[in-house]
């Protein structure tokens, strides 16, 4: 197991107050918070400093974490020892954000979360009698939009056994994908949320599940809304002087007319040829100019030719 | 039982053409009806029609209403400091696909 420093995911020192950890804290929850950042592992990040937030936060943990010293020699397995924890008393592990899903050398340490079954505030509890509604994200493919169809998702469940501990269950959620689905979509499965709480009657009926859907990239695709975005290389003369070329669209190739005198940049609508929602997106194909390589002496020498035909300062706009 | 695993599920969009209810965000989220009046009056989410006896909610409230619920909970942010977060969001998106757009 891998031997986590707290203090260094949170930046600082070993003797920061409490103070200069929640500043880091807030810090670093900012900067790496799935929903504002743009930096690459931010929602992995984002957790390990959640984790880290969740030990060094609490005086018990911190105590606790702080009597490991600074973790196994290099190369080292990292064991918890069997007197960890002993004359701490520590509160609840899964107060923290995102409830129940640490590290495995968390987990060691401080047990398994307490079950959130509702991940979002949880302030208000219904006496319907009816179970409680789940929420999941999952990252589908483009493919999956395009065209509708069956996708196998994995979620992991919290679980409270019969012992009142609580376990991840894995679940194995088919679901019939509608065709058109967007990026940041939901889609409700109802009854399957929590099972109604025992004795809530003959009546009561299970909580609904809703998946908030997201897009894996694509390799040629970019989705924004219901549009796609292709970017197409096209060579210097086709853009110069105007063609048609081939070029891939969800539907499959079709033949797409270069107007002359396009440049790298150059927006091309093909409408209705992006996600299949009702009203459909449409499908954009932004040129990017590419250049033939000068590999060998005719390729050269073509390039020289071009040159003195054509006198052309590419950089009169920057004043030079 | 509910929590099958073997079955194909159909699942149903909430989209622009989504009317949810008050009560539908409330148990969705499990949150207290002045929350939801309070997002609405800050701006974080926007009722279909303001004026309508009861409102109602699109689906593309939704992910607003998550990405709210998140920050309030993770930052620490109020509704009012989500709607700012939420607008200032947008705003970069839309630079950054006029970025690369190649839009001035």
């Amino acid at each position: 197991m891998e031997f986590k420093d707290y203090y260094q995911v949170m930046g600082v020192a070993r003797d920061a107050t409490e103070a200069q950890i929640k500043q880091a804290y807030r810090k670093l929850a900012r900067k790496y918070h799935p929903d504002v950042s743009k930096e690459p592992n931010a929602e992995a990040r984002f957790k390990e400093v959640g984790e880290a937030y969740e030990v060094l936060r609490s005086p018990e943990k911190r105590a606790a974490y702080d009597r490991l010293g600074s973790g196994p020699r290099p190369g080292e397995e990292f064991r918890p020892p069997p007197d960890f924890g002993s004359g701490f008393e520590f509160s609840g592990a899964g107060q923290g954000a995102e409830g129940a899903d640490y590290s495995d050398f968390f987990e060691s340490l401080f047990g398994r979360a307490r079950a959130g079954a509702n991940r979002y505030a949880g302030e208000r509890h219904f006496d319907t009698g009816r179970g409680e509604d789940h929420h999941a994200k999952v990252m589908l493919d483009l493919d999956a939009a395009l065209t509708g169809g069956s996708r196998s998702f994995t979620l992991r469940v919290p679980e409270i056994d019969a012992d009142g501990r609580l376990s991840m269950r894995e679940r194995v959620l088919n679901v019939q994908v509608p065709k058109g689905i967007l990026p940041g979509q939901t889609i409700r499965l109802a009854g399957q949320g929590s099972r109604p709480p025992d004795g809530a009657g003959q009546k009561a009926t299970p909580g609904d599940l809703y998946i908030e859907v997201e897009f894996q990239p694509h390799p040629l695709y970019r989705a924004e809304g219901r549009d796609l975005y292709l970017d197409l290389p096209v060579a210097p003369w086709e853009a110069a002087l105007g063609a048609t070329v081939k070029t891939p669209t969800p539907g499959g190739a079709v033949d797409l007319k270069i107007p002359a005198g396009s440049h790298a940049g150059t927006k091309l609508r093909l409408r209705g040829r992006g996600i299949p929602a009702s009203p459909p997106g449409e499908l954009y194909v932004v040129l990017q100019i590419a250049l033939p390589p000068a590999s060998d002496e005719k390729s050269k020498a073509a390039y020289r030719a071009l040159a003195e035909a054509l006198p052309f300062n590419p950089r009169t706009s920057l004043g030079v | 039982m509910p929590l099958s695993d073997e079955a194909y599920l159909t699942g149903e969009i909430l989209d622009e053409g989504s009317a949810l209810s008050v009560q539908d965000l409330e148990r969705m989220f499990a949150l207290e009806q002045r929350r939801i009046v309070e997002w609405v009056e800050e701006g974080v989410i926007s009722v279909l029609e303001i004026d309508a006896a009861e409102w109602r909610f699109s689906g593309a409230q939704l992910r607003r209403a998550r990405i709210a619920l998140r920050l309030e909970r993770d930052l620490g942010v109020n509704a009012a400091g989500v709607a700012l977060a939420l607008e200032l969001l947008e705003e970069l998106e839309q630079l950054r696909r006029d970025r690369r757009l190649g839009r001035p």
